[in-house]
């Protein structure tokens, strides 16, 4: 018993308090969060997964500048009615690369995890200019100034290298041609195009997103980032049923 | 540690025998069903970690003795869910889309599928009824761009226009005015001449300047009458339907820049049968042919 009484310097102290509370603190995140990073059942082993084009990253940038993971989630939960809307549940694997996550916690409006595909790109940029042009029953905000807004890419290269620094396997090779890439994604009729779909994906496309040949905006770069979302993961080749990805 | 406790004279509770600054605090125990829900919940977590997944480990974590799994949860829902569905889905499956039309049953089965998945896929573009707008397509209407067939609407939903897919339907007009095919009175003049083909009043020179370029630039697809090609997607340029708009301005500007509407594959998203009963849906909703 004479252990309790020597909660009484505990409490005399505030320092030794502080200590004392940052250790017993740092045991939940010890137990809850630090195996995550160890533990190789987390992450599912697919194929497809690759780190976001330089256009799909800037676009990435302005989705979270923006704001629209307080409206839009990210996470199709393993849940009946959201597969059958919104398709397969999303994988750990699919935010990967993501940093930070833009799971969300809300939906004002739909989940955008498998958007990727759904909609054409001038749905996209008429949405965007004006929701309820298209959807009249919509209450998100017009983003019409992103159509106007040349895309800042000047510092790609060091965003790309901020992503390789948390844990994206950029190679030096896409780091050294993010410029080129960006724009190469950007214009229909680049001849760099060949490049940046060798050093990322045969299934990158590059096309004229907003709908403006004359120009690259945050639109061409937000459209970019949209139309990928979900669509990277071969869930042919995936199999949901195995143990070894059973959640 | 007893014996050490003083007791409070006015209260007759013990104290804790902490004092700062002459004030003492009194040792009044919980309420009881506090204590006892406290423990419950203990008792509750330490069942829940046996049962359900908890702990981290190096490797894996503990399954739990229940072995509950989301994901094999909902696979299990949607195998259900399948199952349940089974026989109209069958059937879907073996019809023909023909036969679907004719069979009440199967299309009354048919029209519910599709209108549900109208709803959550289609109308973002076509609007909710289906009525379209600048740039996307009626589909209440009798005009089709690329076939109002059974099999051509089936077509147009499973590999999409313009979409990418190996199989998409394909076609690009030129844009006249941007990539500078034609000069910019030239374009004026064939302004002149579609809206002549829809029975509109129009400037009469112009109309005969703009028919030899007509022939040239624009039949080959709109054919030499104007009234389009569904192969090709070419629109009908003699009736009052107007995909960018009937005025003078909107015509100008889509010689111009030759816009082409896209509309994404529905093959990977929606299953066949799915696709099936929205053709069939959308069929008997427009002005199908």
């Amino acid at each position: 018993m004479s252990l309790w009484k020597h909660h009484s310097k505990l409490e005399r102290h505030s320092l030794l308090l502080i200590v004392g509370i940052l250790l017993v603190v740092s045991i939940g995140g010890l137990v809850e969060i630090a195996p995550l990073f160890w533990l190789q059942s987390t992450i599912e082993k697919v194929q497809g997964m690759r780190p976001y084009t330089p256009l799909e990253l800037a676009g990435r940038d302005i989705y979270v500048r923006e704001g629209c993971y307080l409206c839009h989630s990210q996470m199709i939960r393993p849940l009946r009615d959201e597969v059958e809307r919104y398709g397969h549940y999303s994988l750990a694997a699919e935010s990967m690369y993501d940093h930070p996550f833009q799971w969300g916690s809300k939906r004002t409006g739909p989940d955008l995890a498998r958007v990727g595909g759904k909609y054409s790109d001038t749905w996209h940029r008429d949405h965007l200019i004006d929701p309820r042009s298209v959807v009249p029953e919509s209450v998100m905000p017009p983003y019409k100034f992103l159509a106007e807004k040349d895309l800042d890419y000047s510092d790609i290269v060091d965003r790309l290298k901020t992503q390789r620094t948390v844990g994206v396997p950029y190679t030096p090779d896409q780091i050294a041609n993010a410029k080129k890439d960006l724009e190469a994604q950007a214009d229909p009729f680049s001849t760099d195009a060949v490049a940046l779909r060798g050093r990322y994906d045969a299934k990158v496309v590059n096309r004229d997103f907003d709908g403006d040949p004359n120009k690259i905006t945050e639109m061409d770069a937000l459209v970019a980032y949209l139309q990928m979302l979900g669509t990277l993961v071969d869930f042919k080749s995936y199999k949901a049923q195995a143990p070894e990805n059973q959640r | 540690m007893a014996h050490e406790r003083e007791t409070d004279h006015a209260t007759g509770v013990e104290t804790t025998g902490h004092e700062w600054d002459g004030i003492k605090e009194l040792d009044n125990p919980l309420p009881r069903w506090w204590l006892w829900v406290w423990y419950a919940t203990i008792a509750f977590s330490i069942a829940y970690w046996v049962a359900m997944p908890a702990w981290p480990g190096l490797h894996s974590y503990t399954k739990g003795l229940l072995n509950k799994s989301d994901r094999a949860d909902v696979g299990k829902q949607l195998n259900a869910l399948d199952a349940q569905r089974g026989q109209g889905a069958a059937m879907l499956r073996t019809a023909s889309l023909e036969q679907i039309e004719k069979d009440p049953t199967l299309q009354t089965y048919a029209q519910q599928v599709g209108q549900s998945v109208f709803g959550d896929n289609c109308a973002t573009c076509h609007g909710i009824g289906g009525t379209g707008s600048k740039g996307y397509p009626n589909l209440r209407d009798d005009v089709w761009l690329w076939g109002g067939k059974l099999e051509d609407i089936q077509y147009t939903i499973t590999h999409g226009i313009r979409s990418g897919d190996q199989n998409a339907r394909m076609s690009q007009m030129p844009a006249y005015g941007r990539d500078e095919l034609l000069k910019p009175e030239q374009i004026d003049d064939l302004t002149e001449y579609v809206v002549k083909l829809s029975n509109r009043p129009a400037d009469a020179g112009a109309v005969a300047r703009a028919a030899p370029i007509f022939e040239t630039q624009c039949s080959a697809c709109h054919g030499l009458d104007g009234r389009g090609n569904q192969e090709l997607g070419a629109p009908n340029l003699t009736d009052a339907d107007w995909l960018y708009g009937a005025d003078r301005a909107s015509i100008r500007g889509q010689i111009y820049a030759g816009a082409g509407g896209v509309m994404p594959t529905w093959a990977g998203r929606l299953s066949p049968e799915t696709i099936k009963a929205l053709s069939v849906y959308i069929h008997a909703n427009a002005g199908g042919q």
